[in-house]
């Protein structure tokens, strides 16, 4: 198993991540060798396992439908950026 | 050619609950920006996601009511990409193991028949916040209030056939969900909001056509005008010989235009994974029970009694029922005046217009409450008032201006005559002031013709009697008259 130049590429700029030629080469061999210990993972016979949702043997709790947050806007927007009339300021996006 | 339209529905219903699905902030509509986004809906390193209770009870009730199953163990994936009112840069969501599996629901045809349209499946997932586009020196404004509000997504099969069949379907879905109470259903507000998925195929083939999808309707009118608009799109491709692309459109009711939003076909490479901050979630028996004895008549049930107990039609039926507040209405007034035929027309007829007029969603909310439209319709009855009279008692009912029955027809002098003997004096005068037409009715042998001749006199009559005499009464003593 090894995974394509234009697959490191794809999943980079997926991730907003931004990779040079060069590292790309390094991503090829080391994204190549999790593969192939995960081609490894898949030769074991799972036929009788129920896929795992979560590595702990528990079920989730839930929380009583009741308001404990209460507004902590300034104390947020302190650390914003740019932030005007309450809202945060991003560089504009419109699709 | 001759073609097929196929049209599936993902239908995203905010849930009305006090608080987010993995937080305990507030989802109360309207706050001021960002005052209802602390740090889990933000994002902030080291927060945790807990979720919320009565978010999986009310889409539990939700499956219950559409026959579905009950996913008694559901997890949640991660669906990734990035926006700035995604503050985690995923939406949590459920892929494999959905809360609520597949179901059905039936709607009503014009026709009268009824059609199913089966569901795959409903999910639980967080709404995003807002993106405010306007004049912030070329920046966006991001509003987080909304981010974290709990959503259910119904996903239907493409079981409709047209814009009336997916309107006919949304417009249940929304009587549903407002009758469980699970929904506020306020469109204006984004509580439910519609994506539409269309292809066309040849007549009568197997194979399904490829299809688009027109995302972010938020009204039953945009959502089929919108239908009609692609529909129309793809047959211009496909009469001339040309392919359609698999793609998301952006529909623009005002202008009645669309337009293409993701054409670069890795921007919809969302790359789910199961969530690690959340566990399985298991619902047992009991939770289901719990929801199952807290479901109220559904609007179905509640058709069919209405029919069975007040004897209407399956048309009025049908409207009533789908609004719960018109229904309680309904019910309410029928009860206290026996004329529930009466009671119908009026709410289907003028407070339907009137609440369409001035945009009032809820009958609630009103001027008019069941008990005065019951003594409204008891004064028309025992004849006090004319259907013309009665028009203008609603009015000022209406309006707010008065709201005893008694009392308007008392200061607007609306009472009717039925006193014969006045009637009848009037009847004299009015038939002395008009011989030939006395004369050309007498001498018309059609018994319709002379039905219609009675109308001309009536206009005098009402004139006569400043429009406060009892029309049936004029009717008949006219007839005998002129009989004679």
């Amino acid at each position: 198993m090894s995974i394509s130049r234009e697959d490191i590429e794809k999943v980079a700029v997926l991730a907003r991540i931004k990779v040079d030629d060069e590292q790309v080469s390094a991503l090829e061999k080391d994204l190549g060798n999790i593969l192939d210990l995960v081609d490894q993972l898949g030769a074991a016979d799972t036929d009788s396992v129920a896929p795992m949702a979560h590595p702990l043997d528990a079920v989730q709790r839930l929380r009583a439908d009741e308001v404990t947050e209460t507004d902590q806007r300034a104390g947020f927007q302190a650390i914003a950026p740019a932030t005007e009339k309450g809202l945060y300021l991003v560089p504009k996006v419109i699709e | 050619m001759q073609w097929d339209i196929v049209i599936g529905l993902e239908i995203h219903v905010q849930l009305a609950t006090r608080t987010k699905i993995f937080s305990g902030s507030s989802t109360a509509y309207g706050a001021e920006p960002n005052t209802q986004a602390n740090a889990v809906d933000l994002a902030m390193p080291g927060t945790l996601p807990v979720p919320n209770e009565n978010a999986f009870r009310y889409a539990v009730m939700f499956g219950l009511a559409t026959n579905a199953e009950i996913g008694r163990r559901s997890m949640f994936e991660r669906k990734n990409y990035f926006y700035p009112d995604l503050p985690k840069g995923y939406q949590t969501t459920q892929l494999a193991q959905p809360i609520v599996g597949p179901g059905h629901m039936d709607i009503d045809l014009p026709s009268g028949d009824t059609k199913r349209v089966r569901i795959h499946h409903a999910h639980l997932e967080e709404d995003a916040g807002k993106s405010l586009h306007e004049d912030f020196h070329g920046m966006s404004g991001i509003d987080l209030n909304r981010a974290g509000t709990p959503l259910i997504e119904v996903v239907t099969e493409p079981d409709m056939n047209s814009a009336e069949e997916a309107v006919a379907f949304a417009k249940k879905l929304h009587s549903l969900v407002t009758s469980l109470g699970i929904c506020d259903g306020d469109m204006s507000q984004g509580s439910m909001r519609f994506d539409v998925n269309i292809s066309l195929k040849p007549k009568g083939s197997d194979e399904l056509g490829t299809r688009t999808e027109t995302k972010n309707l938020n009204s039953f009118r945009f959502m089929e005008q919108a239908i009609h608009h692609e529909v129309e799109r793809q047959l211009d491709i496909l009469e001339d010989g040309g392919r359609i692309v698999q793609e998301t459109r952006l529909y623009n009711g005002d202008r009645d235009e669309s337009r293409s939003m993701r054409t670069k076909e890795e921007a919809n490479d969302y790359r789910y994974f199961p969530c690690p901050d959340l566990l399985p979630v298991e619902i047992d028996d009991s939770f289901i029970e719990e929801a199952r004895n807290s479901l109220p008549e559904l609007p179905d049930e509640r058709k069919a009694r209405l029919m069975e107990e007040y004897d209407l039609n399956s048309a009025d039926a049908s409207t009533i029922s789908s609004d719960s507040n018109m229904a309680n209405f309904f019910e309410e007034a029928s009860r206290r005046c026996g004329e529930p035929k009466l009671v119908a027309n009026w709410l289907n007829g003028e407070i339907a217009s009137r609440m369409n007029q001035e945009n009032i969603r809820n009958i609630a909310l009103a001027f008019i409450g069941p008990d005065v439209i019951a003594s409204l319709i008891t004064r028309i009855k025992d004849s006090t008032i004319s259907s013309a009279g009665a028009k203008k008692v609603f009015d000022a009912l209406w309006t707010g201006e008065n709201d005893s029955v008694d009392a308007i027809i008392e200061d607007k002098g609306l009472k009717q005559v039925s006193d014969t003997g006045a009637l009848e004096t009037m009847v004299d005068e009015v038939l002395a002031s008009m011989p030939e037409q006395v004369e050309q009715y007498q001498n018309e042998d059609n018994p319709k013709k002379r039905k219609k001749m009675l109308g001309g006199f009536m206009g005098p009559l009402m004139k006569a009697s400043k429009g406060q005499g009892n029309p049936k009464l004029f009717n008949e003593i006219l007839v005998r008259k002129l009989g004679e």
